[in-house]
């Protein structure tokens, strides 16, 4: 029975998660893969022509799947956060600044492929929609970290410093996000979304797919960025002049 | 309230820039007696007494204030410290005996005026007391940094470097300082790079090598 | 265990705090005025970049103002905690006995009555100039009295954060404005919402929600973050 325990905190150490993740990714980018084909092949192929919105709509595959995202790696960049400063690991705060470069690019997605579909819906190539602005909002956030980070000389200072921010972000994305609605729908502003459509089941599981398909991307990508972060913090330690000899 | 302090640091292991400063570091102080923190430039002092004030993290190990880890009692811990570092801990822009009473406010402690200015004669400083701290000299601002130790009812001094930047008659009033704090049953934690003499208090010796 | 007769509670260490930075405000006048003559100056260049149109201002003059305030009482924060840093003062505030965050929160009060508040008093002589009427104005400078603690309790996060850090002025700029976009909305929102017959009493408690958040739970994020600035 003992030898079934996993433990965790041995992973906590660069050095073994090193290792793991080394393992870990090419399955993740193989799995993004092969969902990521599967998910556009529906999303342009078996999805039936929107009635309202024609071709243009299918972009949607790619948009709220990404907003999606972007959403979801702050949390958990935030929560990498939270648990470096509880615990002082020096891990977890490597997570979290391997993750904020992804969410920031999948924020960026959102924004580029809002941004597609809103064209041929309202003529102009931006609409403050409420989603859409909440998403500028979080990539601003995502930028905020990464300067933080970036201009702090102290590894250790940078991440604690930028837990912090991360940490209040998160707290407050969901007051940004209300507010935001609460602005929008007081000004009546335009809407980029699938409103006054009824979605059919195909529709629902290419976008599934895709948002799993991103997710997979994600963890491969950050779990690839982290493995370079501990080599170069660590790079005065035996063990890592050893393995990049 | 134990009338007589200890000063235990346990296993204490420090890590900068990837260097490993000091290791496994075991040392007791007993009131009374003060500590002197030796070692080459570089070597760990000031991040050493950082972490017995509590402003930097300890990676490994214990600092423990009357048996009890400092961590489990921060406040009364504060209550009991007084650190001086580098810097003064004066406002340019406010007079000498503003400054005086703020840190002491800040210790907890309302300061008379008469108090202040008697601690301030103590040390050269007389009729200074309503001077704006830019228009003392470098050895006078440190002297007003002296009269806020005087001024401390704490126990535990870290003092890291205290004799820079001071005259003879300074490092004399200092000296004279401690010794009459460690008459009191208090404890003291200095560096210097001056091995100078408290009184008649013999040193303990805590010498810092990179392992 | 008895208390000596002149040690002193947690409320007037805070009060000794506030006392400081007004003292100082009040002798370094140059770096209080600054901000106020920069919400001047911003709220007149919106005039000259989009015309004088009085309907147009009038529209505008809600979120024109509170910009324009949210941006002098950004330009204000960084002297929070900057000259406390140099001078080794706030090393001695982080190793009081008081609390952090009780220090953290007589601070930022203090920043708010030395930089809000003359905003506050600001506003509605700017706001004639776009052309609000007296009940407009009286709104504007309700939701900037409740806005503007805020904008000092959040922006003292971001202050602590950049403490010493390389480019820090614009640093903070872009930390913490993304976080004032919710006091923005319900402040400027209050005055048009009432221009436009729908009343101002949601964004006003909304406002005064943040306020209530803020107070709460930024001094705690603050003290966190000087710490981590102090290591």
């Amino acid at each position: 029975m003992k030898n079934r325990v996993i433990h965790w905190f041995k992973f906590s150490s660069p050095q073994s998660f090193y290792y793991l993740a080394g393992k870990m990714w090419p399955w993740f980018a193989a799995l993004a893969t092969v969902l990521l084909v599967v998910g556009l092949w529906i999303s342009f192929f078996v999805a039936p022509v929107d009635a309202q919105q024609g071709q243009g709509y299918r972009i949607i595959f790619v948009h709220v799947p990404a907003s999606q995202m972007s959403m979801l790696i702050y949390l958990v960049m935030a929560a990498w956060a939270g648990l470096g400063l509880t615990f002082n690991t020096r891990l977890s705060g490597m997570m979290a600044s391997a993750l904020a470069p992804t969410g920031a690019l999948f924020a960026f997605l959102s924004l580029v492929t809002g941004a597609l579909w809103g064209k041929p819906m309202w003529g102009a190539w931006w609409v403050w929609d409420a989603r859409l602005t909440s998403t500028l909002i979080l990539l601003f956030l995502y930028l905020g970290f990464m300067a933080l980070h970036a201009s702090i000389d102290d590894p250790r200072r940078a991440d604690r410093a930028s837990a912090v921010l991360a940490l209040v972000g998160a707290v407050n994305v969901p007051i940004i996000y209300f507010s935001v609605k609460w602005w929008n729908t007081l000004h009546q502003g335009a809407s980029v979304s699938m409103k006054g459509s009824s979605m059919a089941s195909t529709m629902l599981t290419g976008m599934l797919i895709m948002v799993v398909a991103f997710w997979m991307y994600a963890i491969a990508i950050a779990l690839v960025r982290v493995r370079n972060i501990i080599l170069d913090r660590e790079r005065h330690t035996e063990w890592v002049k050893h393995a990049v000899a | 309230m134990t009338t007589s302090p200890t000063l235990t640091l346990s296993k204490l292991s420090c890590t900068k820039g990837g260097r490993q400063l000091f290791k496994d570091l075991d040392c007791t102080l007993q009131a009374g007696c003060w500590l002197y923190v030796a070692g080459a430039n570089g070597v760990g002092k000031t991040s050493l007494l950082r972490m017995l004030c509590g402003l930097a993290q300890v990676e490994s190990g214990e600092i423990l204030w009357n048996n009890t880890p400092i961590a489990a009692q921060h406040d009364s811990y504060r209550q009991d410290l007084c650190y001086l570092g580098h810097l003064n801990a004066l406002q340019e822009s406010m007079s000498v005996q503003e400054n005086l009473m703020f840190t002491s406010a800040l210790g907890g402690v309302a300061l008379a005026e008469q108090k202040a200015k008697s601690v301030l004669e103590r040390f050269g400083l007389r009729g200074r007391s309503q001077q704006l701290v830019r228009h003392l000299s470098q050895g006078q601002k440190r002297r007003v940094a002296l009269s806020r130790l005087a001024l401390s009812p704490a126990r535990l001094w870290v003092l890291d470097e205290p004799y820079v930047a001071m005259d003879e008659a300074g490092i004399q009033m200092l000296s004279d300082l401690i010794a009459s704090h460690l008459d009191k049953g208090g404890l003291a934690v200095l560096t210097s790079h001056q091995r100078v003499p408290v009184g008649a208090h013999p040193a303990q010796l805590l010498e810092l090598k990179a392992p | 265990m008895t208390t000596a007769p002149n040690t002193l509670g947690a409320g007037a260490v805070m009060l000794a705090v506030i006392k400081r930075e007004i003292a100082l405000g009040l002798r370094q006048k140059g770096e209080v005025l600054t901000p106020l003559v920069f919400f001047m100056v911003i709220a007149s260049l919106f005039p000259l970049g989009v015309g004088a149109e009085s309907s147009l201002l009038l529209r505008m003059a809600p979120g024109v103002l509170w910009v324009s305030a949210l941006l002098a009482a950004m330009l204000s924060l960084q002297r929070m905690f900057a000259t406390d840093y140099a001078d080794g003062s706030l090393e001695q505030m982080v190793l009081s006995p008081t609390p952090l965050g009780l220090l953290v929160l007589a601070k930022a009060l203090a920043h708010f009555l030395l930089s809000g508040v003359p905003l506050v008093l600001m506003a509605p002589v700017l706001g004639l100039q776009f052309g609000l009427d007296g009940r407009a104005l009286g709104i504007l400078m309700l939701s900037l009295l409740l806005g503007t603690p805020t904008l000092s309790l959040i922006g003292s996060i971001g202050a602590a954060l950049t403490l010493g850090v390389r480019g820090a002025g614009v640093l903070l700029s872009l930390l913490i404005l993304p976080l004032y976009i919710p006091v923005l909305i319900f402040g400027a929102g209050a005055v048009e919402a009432d221009a436009a017959g729908l009343g101002f009493g949601g964004h006003i408690s909304l406002l005064s929600a943040l306020l209530v958040l803020s107070l709460f739970f930024s001094p705690m994020a603050t003290a966190a973050a000087l710490r981590i600035s102090l290591e």
